[in-house]
């Protein structure tokens, strides 16, 4: 039962990702990304990772990919457009990858079965009854400075975007 | 597999049950509206259909279904066919998790059957926001898809302010968690057992009251009602992103956003207001010696709060104009946010030295 889950889960992603970047229309490709979103929560809730799913849905798809879609409405990119022939620049990049994932499909046939084993033990050997508190708790004691160091850099980050915008508005004003 | 198959059948039911009150709740909130805008502005409101206008949403519901469907000539007719589904889906897939009555449990066949909860998934309350987020999507590919300028704007419009003010219905419930140590509504709506003073908006470490005006603000930007509407403005924008619609896709919009309202002061009584709980310890009704009979006064209890707030939403309709698009942003980021985070400080330094104290 669970490797049917995983399997519906994790080939609605493969295909849906792949269709994001393979549809024309830009806004059917965030829709695909939707689709991808909601599947990658869908794989949380199999691992019992709960709060990863809905925080995965309420981050990415309620928020970010809204503000895509918005932007990509609002440049109404026209279909073409967006097709330069940059096939050179992906074959370069790629090839290397297609090599990199055959190399470790054919090779790597120990490593799978390892993982397989430790996502068989993992259910038996700890269950936490409440991952949200298991993930809190990590969170703020095991990984605090990372943490805060992540929560500074979006800071950082948000303050510099508020400054470009504003610089404009005050430059077009003066 | 039986009973698997006995389980699916008790769930099914559940979930037809809700849905039917659900729907039932719809339309008699189409007809409470007008009547209530009418006796707030000195009219009789809705009086043909049926004695005293009661027949009036059967009335509606007949003139939509047989209403023509058209499809603008140049709309995206893919999504403009999926986009009111979008929006209704999740609308209506949030009261899965809402706790409609006390925790009591009877057997059927050796399973266990909870009546009045659906599901306790230990992520409740975010299980509803992640599906209250998505119902932005029916919105704007509803406007996009119309190929309308009216529409677009609509569409973009409530995208911003349906993300801006989702931020603080989030904030505005952080103190909630924090007081309750739980995500899963029943457990948040067990705490609250035993008398209006221990409920969440009055609880004594840290009163929600705060809270409590931020996620009904909120709500009421979120489910695009006056006096934050600007998503459908008629002044401006004809109607919004349902300006195209008509028929039965028009209908599926309306139902969205009266189901969303529905189930904003749903999770609003269960969060603040104690839920199924009465205002008073225990039941009247367990009282007089029939505590199997409990349910039906704890259910009416949440009934009365969920038809308060209600209310709220018709009378804020009647009384308030509709804020200026730059005002709606401007409240929402500088006056509602800072009070949200204000509240989540004072809540957990209020719960850390009652923890401290005993």
């Amino acid at each position: 039962m669970a490797y049917l889950f995983f399997g519906y889960f994790a080939g609605i992603i493969a295909i849906s990702s792949m269709l994001v970047v393979a549809l024309r229309n830009p806004v059917y490709s965030a829709l695909s990304l939707l689709v991808m979103f909601f599947h990658v929560a869908g794989l949380y809730i199999t691992l019992h990772a709960e709060f990863l799913a809905a925080v995965q849905l309420i981050v990415y798809a309620g928020a970010i990919l809204v503000l895509y879609l918005f932007v990509v409405m609002i440049l109404n990119v026209k279909e073409d457009d967006r097709y330069h022939s940059q096939w050179r620049i992906a074959a370069f990049i790629c090839v290397p990858l297609l090599i990199e994932s055959i190399v470790l499909l054919s090779g790597g046939s120990r490593a799978t079965t390892s993982g397989n084993r430790l996502l068989q033990t993992e259910p038996h050997g700890m269950v936490v009854p409440d991952n949200t508190l298991a993930i809190g708790q990590t969170l703020f004691s095991t990984y605090l400075f990372p943490f805060e160091v992540a929560s500074l850099v979006l800071l950082v980050a948000m303050i510099g975007a508020i400054v470009i915008a504003k610089r404009d508005i005050g430059g077009s004003e003066t | 597999m039986t009973e698997f198959g006995l389980r699916l059948a008790i769930s099914l039911t559940q979930i037809a049950a809700v849905m039917g009150i659900v729907v039932i709740t719809v339309l008699i909130l189409t007809l409470a509206e007008r009547k209530v805008l009418g006796w707030m502005q000195d009219r009789m409101g809705p009086m043909e259909v049926g004695p005293y206008g009661i027949l009036q949403p059967f009335a509606d519901a007949i003139k939509l279904f047989f209403k023509e469907d058209i499809i603008p000539a140049g709309a995206n007719k893919f999504l403009f066919t999926t986009a009111p589904i979008l929006c209704l889906i999740p609308a209506f897939i949030g009261f899965a998790v809402i706790p409609w009555g006390p925790n009591q449990t009877f057997e059927v066949g050796g399973i266990t059957v909870r009546p009045f909860i659906i599901s306790d998934i230990n992520i409740g309350i975010l299980y509803i926001l992640a599906f209250a987020s998505l119902g932005a999507y029916g919105i704007i590919l509803g406007g996009w898809a119309s190929n309308s300028k009216y529409s677009l704007l609509g569409g973009l419009r409530s995208a911003a302010q349906i993300i801006s003010y989702e931020l603080n219905v989030g904030l505005s419930i952080v103190g909630i968690l924090i007081l309750a140590g739980s995500l899963s509504l029943v457990k948040i709506t067990d705490a609250q057992a035993g008398g209006f003073w221990h409920w969440y908006l009055f609880a004594l470490p840290a009163p929600q009251i705060f809270a409590f005006v931020i996620y009904v603000i909120s709500a009421v930007a979120e489910t695009n009602r006056v006096p934050f509407d600007l998503p459908e403005a008629e002044s401006e924008l004809v109607a919004g992103f349902f300006t195209e619609y008509s028929g039965l896709r028009f209908a599926f919009f309306f139902l969205a956003e009266y189901a969303n309202m529905v189930l904003v002061s749903c999770v609003a009584a269960a969060l603040f207001l104690g839920g199924w709980n009465a205002p008073y310890p225990g039941t009247i009704l367990a009282l007089l010696g029939a505590p199997s009979l409990a349910w039906i006064e704890n259910t009416m209890w949440f009934a009365v709060k969920t038809y308060s707030l209600l209310f709220l939403f018709f009378w804020l309709r009647a009384t308030l104009p509709r804020l200026r698009y730059d005002q709606l942003m401007r409240f929402g980021w500088k006056v509602l946010l800072p009070i949200a985070l204000g509240n989540i400080v004072v809540t957990s330094i209020a719960v850390f030295i009652y923890q401290q104290m005993k």
